[in-house]
Order: structure tokens, then C-alpha cells, then sequence
């Protein structure tokens, strides 16, 4: 899915490629706008002073500058995890249910050493969730690798049940004494460091780093070279040594880690607790950003720094125009058809 | 264990199935023609709550049912729009769809959250109409729930049976070997994604206009994707949907018998066997030739140039 869009830009100049991009995503986003305003009149709200109010809040001031970012980071992580399989040309539709076990993972470190200081714990809470995820993705990896059912159903599936393992375990052990649909708050030494008096985590800094690695990886490294291959003709690739099914396990189980840090993020660095469904499709989320960019990195930060805007323009909504939380959704929706449907002003070529 | 909690136990499954078997039944349509919708849950929720609302407002829920039905098949064609037109990514597109759905339907429902409605009658099995009030009223279920079987049975004879069908299974497994033999793939994918989206409208009309009588944000808790599973589950096929539909909604209904006899699973674990249950039927089939997916579930068609 990625490297077809990669080619096509390879082969136009830099300053041409970044105008183009430039004009596709503005108007992209100005025909969301105008479709999205359209909902909004019909519904008896001013669209323009919504905009208004979305941009002011958001971009405008520094704190609604730092909600975006704090929105971006699960956004960031996930479509990463989606990122990583691709490379190999797998499709991890699984991030949602990998980013829940990864959540309860961690809590479970949480819970139980609560005791421990936070330079012990948290790399624990890390540790813990990268490996529930891990643990979630090598089923679909395995059963690709050994040729018995597809991945993207695998993951597709898993993710309806990982939800439910965790109100399970919410609901039958976990639960604080006030409320069955939450865990008691984590103790201060399980909540990630937040810098400058915002709510920005130490989980931007790995969601950073993690894209910076997967860059890294991709261009100059040996692996790089063999996951194109893979990608291109696995069945070519492994006649020339490269072990196919090694990497589709073991890039399936990264993909699965980075979710679940991302899990681990939210629980301890946002919200402090672990909630029932808690991700409302945050995984889905990181999966259309990733596909939207093609996996390219740039890409997948631009598109996150935008759908945050968004998700966190819809608090605004909520608050100032009185509308439910969840009509923010039409926005993001609209975007999205709009970058789906490639109107005639786009760069021509990408597969599907 | 009295006669009268197994009876409860039926009932329900009956009721939670035939929400479940309209929306398996739409998918299979779709999938047969060579599409995965991953927006039924949008496509249920956004039927759902303008049923609901034109219900409240006109005070008619045959009304409300045929709103509900036709939103069903336009949201389907925005997917259809996506991905035969503009030859989008399917997955992508249908969890777009999903988003889509979310927003779409709190703005439509909320005016109406906490309304009462007249829903769809229940009419008594015939011939039960003597039993005490207790009993018959388990044993009454709405018009929607008579039509599901016969619904069912007539996709399957619509896939199974017509020309059309034979057109449409021709499309989902080689679109350009049907294109060859005289077949337009785009128009019998519309027709398809349509035909589905009304059938997801009816799950979504007696979800909100005749099983729960309310309108919630999400209420539809999954079902979307519970379809997806099933169409797996039950090999594409329209009659094997029903067995399907009804094992799971009866696991479901299961738990509450085994907590009325005082064994304790919880719910959730049980919420997991459809899904544990297909991936496993899944791995079964995996190791011999007898999966039998379209085999253009999911590609885009270019087209012949």
C-alpha cells in the first residue's frame, strides 16, 4: 500500500511534490469544512463562529495547542503499530484490541507493585504493555505465517474481544470500591512524567522516537531492505533467503507492542485509571491515519496533528454549542471521505 | 430451572438474534458482491436514531421503520461511492463510514434521548393466544421478528436462485470474468451495497423501534462488527447466518439461564464466543481447501480499459 505512493513521489521534485501536497490536503480540508458547516446550519448552530472558536481554541493558545498534542499521541503510536506490519505487507487492522491488552497490562503492573518507586514501575508498566500487545498480534502472525487464515480478519476479530476481557477483569477483580466501571486511580509513581504544566506525557516523546526509529529503519538499514523485498514478492524473497515467516511473526508482534505502549499511555499518562472501553477507536483511528499517509512518516505526523485538531475541536462543540461530543465524528468522517474519494485535484496513481 | 426461565431464555435470544440475523444478512449480500462494509455499526446506528426520531415525531413506527430502512441503504452508498466509484480502500473507507455513523447519529438522536415511543405491536404465536398472560407475553414477538426467517430464506434464494444472484457471486468472485460474460461489476455492486443497507436498516429499526424502544449513543454495542464475524462464521451463506445469528444471541441468553441456577460466568467472557468461535472455525478450515470467501472480497475493481 505504501511503496506504489512512494514511488510516485520519488520521481517529482521536492518543492513540486511538497506544493502539491500543500494544495491537495488545504482543499481537502476546506470541502470538510464546508460539508461539515453545512451540518452545523442545518442544525441551527453558526458554522463560521464554530471554526472560529475550534482554531482560537486550538491553534490559537498555547494550552489549546497542547490538548492537540495530547491528542495526537495515541493517534501517532497506533498508526505506527499499523505502520510497521505494513512494511512487510501485512494489514494490522488489530490496533484497538492490541492498545486494550497493552492497557490492561499495565494496569495490571499498576495494581499490583504500587509500592515500588516510579523509575521501577513505570519502565515495568512499559515493559508490561508492549508485551500484552505483543501477546495479542502473535496470534494473527502466527496463523498468517503458517498460511492458515488471514491476518486482517484475525485482527479484525480480536479486537471485539479485547474490550471485553477487559470488563471482565474491571468489573470481576478490579474495580475500585465506588465504581464498577473503573479501577482505582494508579498511585502517583504509575502515572508517565507531564511536562510544563500541561497535559502533554512523556508518551509524545516515545511516539517521537518510535517514528523517528521506524525512518531510521526503513532507509538505511539491511532489514529495511529485506521487509521491501518481502513486500514486493514474499514467495521471491524467500527463495532468496530472507526468513519470510520470522519477519511477518516478529513485525506482527512489533506492530502489536507499539499499540499496546500506546495503551499503556493513555491509561497512565492520560487518564490515570483504567476505563471501560476507554479507546472508542483510537486503533481505528491510527489504522485510517496510516493509509491515508501511505505509511509514510511525515505523513502519518501531519495527518495525526490534523485529526487532533479535530477530535479536540469537538470538546469545544460540546461545551459552546451544546452538541454531543460524538458530532465531531462527522467532521473527521467528511475529512476522510474527502482524502478517500482522491478528487480530480490529487496526485493520480496510488493503488488501493 | 422452571419452564418459564427457559422460555425467557428463548425469548430473548430471539429478540437480541433478529437484530443480528438482518444486519448478517445485508453483510453476506455485500460480501458475496465482493465488499466488506466495516460501517455497519454506523450504518445501525445512524438507521437507528432516525427511525427513532421520525417514530417520536410522526407517532408512527411503520413510519419510523421504513425511514430507518431507506437511511440504511443511502449511508451504504456513500461507501459504495468510495469504493466502486472512487475505487478506495475498502477497510479504510468502511471505519470512515463507522466515524461517520458515531457523529451523524448523536446529532440525529439527541433531541430524542428519554422519548417514548409507540413501537411495532407484538402479536402472540397464533394458537398460544389461551396461555396466561406470563407465558404468551414471552411468546409474542413483533412483525419484524415473524420476517426474519423468510428474510433470510429469500436471500438465499435471491443469491442462490436468480440470474441476479448468479450475477452478483459472478461479481464478488471475478469481477472482470463477469464484466466478459455481459455484467455490469459497478451497477450489481451498488444494487448489492444498497440491498444491504436496507436489510442493516431493518436490524437497526427493530433495535431501536421494537426490541429496546429507546435511542442511546452506540447503542448498537458492537453489533456491526458481530455481523462481520458471523458472515464468516457462517461461510457467506444466507441460511447458515440464521444457526449463526441464533447461537450467538443464545450464548448470550445462555448466561442468564446459568445465573439463574447460580453458576457465575460473567457476561463479558461470554460477549467474546462468537468472535473466539469464528476465528477458530477460521484456523479449522485453514488446513484444508473448504474456505469459501469470494474470492474478490475486498479488491478493487479497475474497471476494464
Amino acid at each position: 500500500m505504501s511503496q506504489t505512493a512512494d514511488r510516485n513521489h520519488r520521481s517529482t521534485p521536492v518543492l513540486q511534490r511538497m506544493t502539491n501536497a500543500l494544495a491537495r490536503y488545504s482543499l481537502v480540508i476546506l470541502l470538510a469544512l464546508t460539508l461539515f458547516g453545512a451540518i452545523l446550519l442545518i442544525s441551527g448552530k453558526d458554522p463560521v463562529q464554530s471554526y472560529k472558536d475550534i482554531i482560537t481554541h486550538t491553534l490559537g493558545s498555547a494550552y489549546g495547542f497542547s490538548e492537540v498534542v495530547v491528542a495526537m499521541i495515541p493517534t501517532l503510536i497506533t498508526a505506527l503499530a499499523v505502520a510497521v506490519p505494513s512494511r512487510v505487507g501485512l494489514i494490522n487492522v488489530g490496533g484497538e484490541g492490541q492498545l486494550y491488552i497493552g492497557a490492561a497490562f499495565a494496569t495490571w503492573g499498576a495494581l499490583t507493585f504500587p509500592n515500588q518507586p516510579a523509575w521501577v514501575l513505570l519502565p515495568l508498566m512499559i515493559l508490561l504493555g508492549m508485551l500484552g500487545g505483543a501477546l495479542w498480534a502473535l496470534v494473527p502472525g502466527y496463523l498468517k505465517a503458517v498460511g492458515l487464515v488471514n491476518e486482517t480478519i484475525t485482527t479484525l476479530l480480536l479486537n471485539s474481544v479485547a474490550p471485553k476481557i477487559i470488563g471482565f477483569l474491571i468489573f470481576g477483580f478490579w474495580h475500585s470500591p465506588m465504581d464498577t466501571v473503573k479501577t482505582s486511580n494508579f498511585v502517583p509513581a504509575a502515572r508517565l512524567p507531564t511536562f510544563f504544566g500541561t497535559r502533554i506525557n512523556l508518551g509524545f516523546v516515545f511516539a517521537l522516537a518510535l517514528l523517528m526509529a521506524f525512518w531510521l529503519l526503513m532507509k538505511n538499514t539491511r532489514w529495511g531492505l529485506e521487509m521491501r523485498a518481502i513486500w514486493g514478492n514474499p514467495e521471491a524473497a524467500k527463495r532468496n533467503g530472507i526468513p519470510v515467516r520470522t519477519y511477518w511473526i516478529t513485525l506482527m508482534c512489533v506492530g502489536g507492542a507499539i499499540a499496546g505502549l500506546a495503551g499503556m499511555v493513555q491509561v497512565s499518562g492520560f487518564y490515570g485509571v483504567l476505563l471501560l472501553n476507554f479507546s472508542m477507536g483510537l486503533g481505528f483511528m491510527g489504522f485510517l491515519v496510516c493509509w491515508l499517509a501511505g505509511g509514510n512518516p511525515a505523513g502519518i505526523l501531519l495527518l495525526s496533528f490534523v485529526v487532533a485538531i479535530i477530535t479536540t475541536g469537538g470538546n469545544l462543540l460540546q461545551l459552546t454549542r451544546g452538541l454531543p461530543y460524538a458530532v465531531i465524528n462527522i467532521l473527521l468522517a467528511f475529512t476522510l471521505f474527502v482524502v478517500l474519494a482522491r478528487p480530480t485535484f490529487s496526485l493520480k496513481g496510488r493503488n488501493a | 430451572m422452571t419452564l418459564l426461565s427457559m422460555l425467557g431464555v428463548l425469548s430473548s435470544a430471539i429478540f437480541s438474534g433478529t437484530s443480528l440475523l438482518y444486519v448478517t444478512l445485508g453483510e453476506v449480500i455485500g460480501q458475496r458482491a465482493g465488499i466488506v462494509n466495516l460501517g455497519s455499526e454506523g450504518v445501525l446506528l445512524v438507521s437507528a436514531s432516525s427511525g427513532f426520531a421520525v417514530t417520536v415525531v410522526a407517532g408512527n413506527p411503520y413510519l419510523g421503520m421504513l425511514v430507518a430502512v431507506l437511511v440504511g441503504g443511502v449511508m451504504n452508498m456513500v461507501l459504495g461511492y468510495l469504493v466502486i466509484h472512487r475505487q478506495a480502500n475498502q477497510l479504510a473507507s468502511g471505519l470512515a463510514l463507522m466515524f461517520f455513523g458515531f457523529g451523524l447519529s448523536a446529532l440525529i438522536g439527541r433531541p430524542y434521548v428519554g422519548a417514548k415511543i409507540t413501537s411495532l405491536p407484538r402479536i402472540v404465536l397464533p394458537g398460544l393466544a389461551g396461555l396466561p398472560r406470563l407465558y404468551s407475553s414471552l411468546l409474542s414477538f413483533d412483525p419484524l421478528m415473524y420476517l426474519v426467517i423468510p428474510t433470510a430464506v429469500f436471500v438465499w434464494w435471491l443469491l442462490f436462485r436468480t440470474r441476479w444472484g448468479l450475477g452478483l457471486r459472478a461479481v464478488g468472485e471475478n469481477p472482470d470474468a463477469a464484466f466478459a460474460s455481459g455484467r455490469n461489476p459497478r451497477l450489481i455492486r451498488y444494487q448489492a451495497l444498497f440491498l444491504g443497507g436496507l436489510l442493516s436498516g431493518l436490524s437497526a429499526a427493530h433495535l431501536s423501534i421494537a426490541y429496546t424502544m429507546t435511542w442511546n449513543e452506540y447503542m448498537t454495542a458492537g453489533r456491526g462488527f458481530i455481523a462481520v464475524a458471523l458472515v464468516i462464521f457462517s461461510k457467506w451463506h444466507p441460511l447458515r447466518a440464521i444457526v449463526g445469528a441464533l447461537l450467538f444471541s443464545g450464548a448470550v441468553a445462555f448466561q442468564l439461564l446459568l445465573q439463574s441456577s447460580g453458576v457465575q460466568i460473567s457476561p463479558f467472557l461470554l460477549d467474546t464466543i462468537p468472535y473466539l468461535a469464528t476465528i477458530i472455525v477460521l484456523i479449522v478450515w485453514g488446513g484444508t481447501r473448504k474456505q469459501s470467501a469470494p474470492a474478490s472480497l475486498g479488491r478493487v475493481y479497475h474497471g476494464a480499459e
